[in-house]
């Protein structure tokens, strides 16, 4: 019997596993990555899978390779994702920015590990949020995405595929060792929509192949489909063509970060837990927000009203959302594996409101309830 | 009728064209290349070899890096991609896999191709992966003013060698042969023809494919190493060229001043990764 594409019905899984089974049901069919801890079991999943389908599961040299030869495949046409872990990260920053600057839809998958450099590389952290942001050069946008569970993580990986079609940009998984190495009941759905690529929709003589549509996102001509279209990593015009002018790179950057950043209710995904009574909030996202849940428990065991406020996206930031919550609640709580990234996004939405206190562990394990709760009781104290 | 030419204009002659004018993106010219450089004769030659093979524009798909020889990508009126430095090959890998009926041709540098993206190479060529690969050898890096190369053969006067190369310079035929090429030639921008021929023979290879084709820097290299202009370093190459095919790589290293090959070292057949991956998904019964 040929084997299945979607793979539907209720799984027992890790994260890791999650994402692949995701990414194949999302249309994906081209992957290339170099093994790393602890992304294997990714890799793995999709070796075996891939071929199964008529996909390409290719193991590249290292990291730069494994990002070039996902924009290779998706302008040959492909729906492509590589994944990694922070080393592998690092050297996918050049490429990244290729991968914004010539609108190339792929999902770039990060599961985090304790660092800087080698770090603890079998060990969760979170310190590669900032670098998701900024890490590649020059200013840009992105979207990234930060599943708490297999589940989530399946979920979110068919989303990443969506968005990275809708917007032509790479979409990255943020995920940590923790998600990806924990096993949970995956339920993975009997259909699930493969998102369209954008055609251009007039014949090659009248194309340009950078002129947006109204949204700010242009049509894409993929190789071989008879526009002979040139993509460049330069600054460009309308017709893919080098212009070195301070304007035309002025007006290219401005569109590649407007084109996401106008459209936030069709990326901005949070959720709230028990936040309609509370007086402190915690915000974190991905095993973080698990634990934190804990933290929220202890709290209102003790008499604190304590809520969560998990973040799905972490990139672009949903600062309206967070500035909301901050209206809303006496002190912020920010829990999270490293020593303090997305709280400074927090601080910066929440605009001085209310007091913002950091719950941080460099890496190598994930927070206890206990001091979650010790968190709350702090800003509780503080905000009395 | 006498021609009025006040400026450059895309039809000096009105209603004559260059033969080769349907393969390249005509308002783009003129190139940013120097006088006496050799990229241009690469690039008429290499037009003329898919002229030559008659494959349709819309199957072929050209690859470039970062530098001067980068730059062929933006000329061409194909499908091409002007990548990051030294990522054409793995970039080229992605594309062909996606699409294994294009005819995927990289076009780049030796430092592009073989400095930052050597390792890529290297396992592109390991793997038999249908491309091929054309690298314009100008023995330095032309497009940043002029710097130390992996080509710079010894005692090489670059701006960052100013007292002379001392580092030991890859041969790069002998390098494609050992990482595992199943064409490997070696050209000069001397011989258009010759270039041509070869490219005709590389590009209906089967298999990774490489030329290498040395060619004059003379604003940069030519200059610092008293060559002379770019007709003086093509007499140079008439003067030392050896034209032997079959030579063994092992012996085609260029030093200044000494004779040095040219011509085919490398064609075998060798089942290619697409082939490869196909027999593998029949025998797992896949796809």
């Amino acid at each position: 019997m040929p084997a299945k594409a979607i793979l539907s019905g209720v799984h027992f899984m890790n994260g890791d596993e999650a994402i692949a089974e995701g990414a194949i049901a999302a249309g994906c069919r081209f992957f290339a990555a170099y093994p790393i801890t602890p992304q294997s079991e990714i890799a793995e999943r999709l070796a075996w899978r891939l071929p199964q389908i008529g996909g390409v599961f290719i193991q590249m040299e290292d990291e730069i390779a494994a990002i070039a030869a996902v924009l290779g495949a998706s302008w040959g046409g492909m729906k492509a994702m590589t994944a990694t872990s922070g080393p592998g990260f690092s050297l996918m920053m050049e490429n990244l920015g290729l991968g914004v600057m010539t609108e190339t839809p792929c999902v770039i998958v990060d599961v985090q590990r304790a660092a800087p450099s080698t770090g603890l590389p079998t060990l969760v952290g979170q310190g590669d949020m900032m670098q998701a942001r900024w890490g590649s050069h020059g200013h840009y946008e992105i979207i990234a995405l930060c599943p708490a569970s297999p589940q989530e993580a399946f979920d979110l990986t068919v989303k990443a595929f969506a968005l990275s079609e809708r917007f032509r940009v790479p979409v990255l998984i943020m995920t940590d060792e923790v998600v990806g190495h924990m096993y949970e009941r995956v339920e993975i759905p009997p259909e699930v929509p493969v998102a369209p690529r954008r055609k251009p929709r007039v014949p090659p003589e009248q194309f340009l192949p950078f002129q947006p549509d109204p949204d700010l996102v242009p049509p894409m001509a993929c190789a071989g489909e008879g526009y002979r279209i040139h993509v460049t990593g330069l600054t460009h015009d309308e017709r893919g063509y080098p212009d070195m002018s301070p304007e035309a790179h002025d007006r290219l950057v401005r569109r590649l970060v407007d084109k996401i950043r106008l459209f936030p209710q069709e990326y901005t995904f949070y959720e709230e837990v028990q936040l309609e009574d509370a007086e402190i909030a915690v915000v974190s996202y991905g095993i973080s927000a698990r634990v934190s849940l804990g933290g929220v428990e202890l709290a209102r065991r003790a008499g604190i009203r304590a809520g969560l406020f998990r973040l799905i996206t972490a990139w672009p930031f949903p600062e309206e959302a967070v500035f909301r919550l901050a209206q809303r609640v006496k002190g912020i709580v920010v829990v999270e594996i490293n020593l303090g990234q997305m709280s400074r996004e927090v601080e910066r939405a929440v605009r001085g409101r209310v007091p913002v206190h950091g719950v941080y562990h460099a890496g190598g394990r994930i927070h206890t309830p206990e001091e979650v709760f010790q968190g709350i009781e702090e800003v509780y104290r503080q905000c009395r | 009728m006498p021609v009025k030419v006040e400026k450059a204009q895309p039809e000096l002659v009105p209603d004559v064209h260059h033969p080769l004018e349907k393969w390249l993106r005509t308002d783009r010219l003129p190139h940013i290349w120097c006088s006496g450089c050799g990229l241009g004769t690469a690039l008429s030659a290499f037009l003329y070899a898919l002229e030559e093979l008659g494959w349709d524009p819309d199957s072929v798909a050209v690859v470039s890096g970062i530098g001067c020889a980068g730059r062929v990508a933006g000329y061409l009126r194909l499908d091409t991609y002007h990548t990051t430095h030294g990522r054409p090959v793995p970039f080229a890998t992605g594309l062909k896999l996606a699409k294994p009926d294009l005819h995927v041709i990289v076009f780049s540098g030796d430092g592009d191709l073989f400095a930052i993206g050597g390792n890529h190479f290297i396992h592109a060529a390991r793997r038999n992966l249908d491309i091929a690969v054309i690298c314009v050898n100008n023995f330095n890096y032309g497009m940043t003013g002029g710097q130390l190369g992996p080509t710079t053969p010894v005692g090489g006067r670059t701006t960052t060698s100013p007292y002379g190369n001392f580092e030991h310079p890859f041969n790069l035929v002998h390098l494609a042969a050992s990482a595992g090429a199943t064409y490997v030639a070696r050209c000069t921008t001397l011989d258009g023809r010759r270039l041509q021929k070869t490219l005709v023979e590389a590009l209906s290879h089967k298999g990774f494919t490489f030329v290498e084709i040395l060619a004059p820097c003379p604003t940069n290299y030519g200059r610092r190493n008293r060559l002379g202009e770019g007709l003086d370093e093509l007499r140079y190459y008439r003067e030392q060229m050896v034209i032997r095919h079959g030579a063994d790589p092992k012996e085609a290293d260029i030093v200044p001043g000494k004779p040095f090959l040219v011509g085919k070292f490398v064609d075998i057949q060798k089942p290619t990764y697409l082939e490869l991956y196909q027999a593998k998904l029949r025998e797992i019964g896949g796809g």
